[in-house]
């Protein structure tokens, strides 16, 4: 789930294939319309209670799970956990999680959450409230911590982490007589403008502008690197301050003095890795697995050893990421849930989080293995990831998740596509999540 | 007609509860199927989801409540959660006549194409077929390469169109990649109807001196056309659901939304009242398109039609072999 965003992915499978199917369909999701009341399964936990439990979280691509749970499963022959795989797309993990709730099935225990998830599902009480003292949390990095905790308390511990970074050409700058990547947009677009005196054909810098879930990221940390924040942490939305403004201004002045490319407008991960990695971009802003593609010296990448890693560039002061990653909750309709606790805690201790990052090459959420030599030798910007970690910031915690983030991807996208001006975008957006979160 | 005169001869010899008790699995079978989640849908859209937030612990307060046609006013005024219903509803609209216009076109060149190729006919017949085989999401991600801002469709164009970005041309990319697909359809269905139309009838207008024109206007066309019709019924229902090119090709991008994608998204946001009133109105629209089109140009889907096709093909026979051609 490191670089999968959610919302984002196909949805085949939920193809509405005729209209009757799509009204069935719909008439059973309604049938559990009123799980929002008070009976939604108890806030607290009962740690006596034990027995088997089961794991649903989207499909492990890396194929490093069946290791953890077995060695669990060998400790715990009375408290036996299940996997149960969900589809890769987060769409279709969520989707399946929220008809189980409403079903108050208990076929879940520990649910695998994407880090955006947690309000709405803490608001509707599908997950319960985790006993905080159970879990070593000064041990987990705090930004992740952040992203599981709703109105003060715990209801997702983070398993998996994650945050976006600079990936630049280091040939190309240096060439140009720079000889460190750039912290700020305006440095950026400076080495840009030198960059492309020699290679007018090199376009600028390219991030993920496409309208859907990457783009919330993008406006999200240019708000926070800005000084502002799009929700404050009492849940209002600042979307029209100066600071948001500002933000916004300075990715459509990337776009309208050409530093950005116009095809941006439909990068995502993947297009804006590709064109990197041919060789097309001077800075490219992603997530970490794309340094293994540009390392691939089978011929598919036109930059092997010749990419430079930093902190995404800042609207001023230090960049600031959107944090990602898999978070562990407790489905509120579970049978065994004093097992599926000690289950969380057992796969977010130290020696679970460093051999995870060694066998998946995926950031986890435990501090202390970024300081771990032997981690050191398969992650070769740890300390890179880790500040930018360290400094991330969680996209809006809301209950209406998938509203807000629609609402933003559209003033975002009006805006640096040239449909409309910062200000009034930003207006109109702030207008749409006050209604959004006072309805 | 003639089934209702067949039907009223059945009430006079008494067989009425037979036929009704022979009828009533069937009849039962759809109730359960088809009328009760229509009904279920219907009712579910006129209610909201519950989002009374408490302040203190930020926990939902209550379940569904009833909101009357609030759904309903709010999409036909697109406010509120109902925003973005005309956008949808004109891209159903364009996506279905435009779309279905052109493939109706160059499905019925295609069938000819198949029906007189003399040569390696089962080669062109497949190769025109491939499209119609490869499953609509697998397209969609194809066409979505070839329209990458680097991809092969600028290439040939020689210029760089941003084809998944707003604007008219997403809506281009959406139909070119819809025709391609769904164009073979309407060729093989029509391809069926030009199989059945006796040869004698084309030696006859040749007699008659018709040219290719000619008798492709005065009978071909005519001849092919109960089957033509119920080709374009039959894509006009499936390109008003259309819903996984557009999602699959253009995200989230609004040229592209259509109804079904709208009922889709309210249901992944758990609003469930909205993606059902959303659902409703598509129905309703694709019920009224569908009445119209059969009783406004007569497409023939239940084969009553049957009788009076054969009536008429004597008729149009006799105004050819008559040499009344212009």
């Amino acid at each position: 789930m490191t670089r999968s965003l959610p919302l984002t992915t196909r949805r085949s499978a939920l193809a509405v294939g005729g209209l009757a199917a799509a009204a069935a369909g719909l008439a059973a999701c309604s049938s559990g319309g009123d799980s929002g009341s008070s009976d939604g399964g108890g806030t607290s936990i009962d740690l006596e209670e034990r027995g088997p439990i089961t794991l649903a979280r989207g499909k492990d691509t890396t194929g490093a799970l069946a290791d953890f749970l077995s060695r669990w499963n060998d400790d715990h022959p009375d408290e036996q956990v299940t996997l149960i795989e969900l589809p890769e797309s987060a769409d279709d993990q969520r989707s399946q999680f929220i008809s189980n709730a409403q079903a108050k099935s208990d076929s879940y225990t520990v649910l695998g959450l994407d880090v955006v998830w947690t309000a709405e599902f803490a608001a509707n009480q599908w997950v319960v409230a985790l006993p905080e003292d159970t879990f070593d949390l000064d041990a987990l990095i705090p930004a992740t911590v952040t992203t599981g905790t709703y109105f003060d308390k715990l209801y997702a511990v983070p398993f998996t982490t994650n945050a976006q970074l600079l990936f630049s050409r280091k040939d190309l700058l240096e060439e140009a007589g720079y000889d460190q990547p750039p912290a700020t947009f305006e440095e950026m677009w400076e080495i840009v403008a030198k960059v492309q005196e020699k290679h007018p054909e090199i376009n600028g810098f390219g991030s993920q502008y496409a309208k859907y879930e990457g783009l919330t990221c993008q406006l999200t940390d240019v708000v926070a690197s800005a000084g502002g924040e799009i929700f404050d942490a009492e849940g209002a939305p600042h979307a029209d301050s100066a600071e948001a403004t500002t933000a916004l201004q300075t990715l459509r002045d990337g776009f309208d003095q050409g530093h950005i490319p116009q095809e941006a407008l439909t990068y995502k991960e993947e297009e804006s890795r590709q064109a990197f990695q041919d060789g097309k971009l001077i800075f490219l802003q992603n997530w970490p697995y794309v340094w293994d593609h540009f390392q691939n010296d089978d011929g598919s990448s036109q930059v092997v050893d010749k990419v430079q890693v930093s902190l995404v560039p800042a609207v001023a002061g230090e960049g600031t990421s959107t944090i990602g990653g898999a978070n562990y909750a407790i489905s509120a309709f579970a049978k065994n849930k004093g097992t599926a606790v000690d289950f969380i805690a057992f796969m977010t201790a130290l020696e679970q989080q460093k051999a995870w990052m060694i066998e998946t090459a995926t950031p986890t959420a435990t501090a202390a293995v970024y300081e771990d030599a032997e981690v050191a030798k398969t992650f070769e910007f740890l300390d890179t990831l880790k500040s930018a970690i360290d400094k991330g910031v969680s996209r809006p915690q809301v209950v209406k998740y998938g509203d807000v983030t629609q609402a933003i991807q559209e003033a975002a996208y009006s805006c640096i596509s040239g449909e409309a001006e910062a200000a009034d975008a930003l207006a109109q957006l702030q207008e749409q999540l006050t209604g959004l979160v006072e309805s | 007609m003639s089934t209702l005169a067949h039907r009223r001869r059945a009430r006079g010899d008494g067989q009425e509860g037979l036929a009704g008790l022979l009828l009533s699995p069937t009849l039962l079978l759809l109730a359960l199927v088809v009328g009760f989640p229509l009904v279920l849908s219907v009712r579910q859209s006129l209610f909201q989801g519950g989002d009374e937030i408490d302040p203190t612990t930020g926990i939902i307060q209550q379940g569904d409540t009833f909101v009357g046609l609030q759904n309903y006013l709010d999409a036909f005024t697109s406010s509120g959660a109902g925003a973005g219903f005309w956008n949808a509803f004109w891209n159903t609209t364009l996506f279905t006549v435009v779309g279905v216009a052109i493939e109706t076109v160059l499905g019925v060149a295609m069938a000819l194409i198949m029906a007189r190729a003399l040569r390696a006919t089962g080669l062109i017949r497949a190769s025109i077929l491939v499209p119609w085989a490869i499953p609509t999401v697998v397209s969609a991600l194809m066409w979505q390469l070839i329209f990458d801002a680097n991809g092969i469709a600028n290439e040939i164009i020689g210029q760089q169109i941003l084809w998944t970005t707003e604007g008219l041309q997403a809506k281009a990319a959406v139909l070119i990649a819809d025709i391609w697909k769904t164009a073979p359809y309407i060729g093989l269905l029509t391809l069926a109807g030009l199989q059945t139309i006796d040869e004698q009838v084309y030696e006859a207008a040749k007699v008659d001196g018709a040219n290719r024109w000619q008798t492709f206007w005065r009978i071909t066309l005519p001849l092919v056309r109960p089957v033509l019709m119920v080709a374009v019924l039959f894509r006009l229902l499936d390109a008003m659901r259309m819903f996984d090119l557009p999602y699959v090709l253009l995200g989230r991008l609004r040229s592209g939304q259509t109804l079904s994608m709208l009922a889709a998204d309210a249901a992944s946001k758990t609003d469930f009242g909205m993606a059902s009133a959303y659902a409703v109105v598509l129905f309703l629209y694709i019920c009224l398109v569908a009445v119209i089109f059969v009783r406004g140009l007569g497409a023939d889907v239940i084969g009553d039609a049957d009788g009076r096709a054969r009536r008429a093909r004597p008729r149009r026979l006799r105004t050819t072999a008559e040499g009344d051609l212009p």
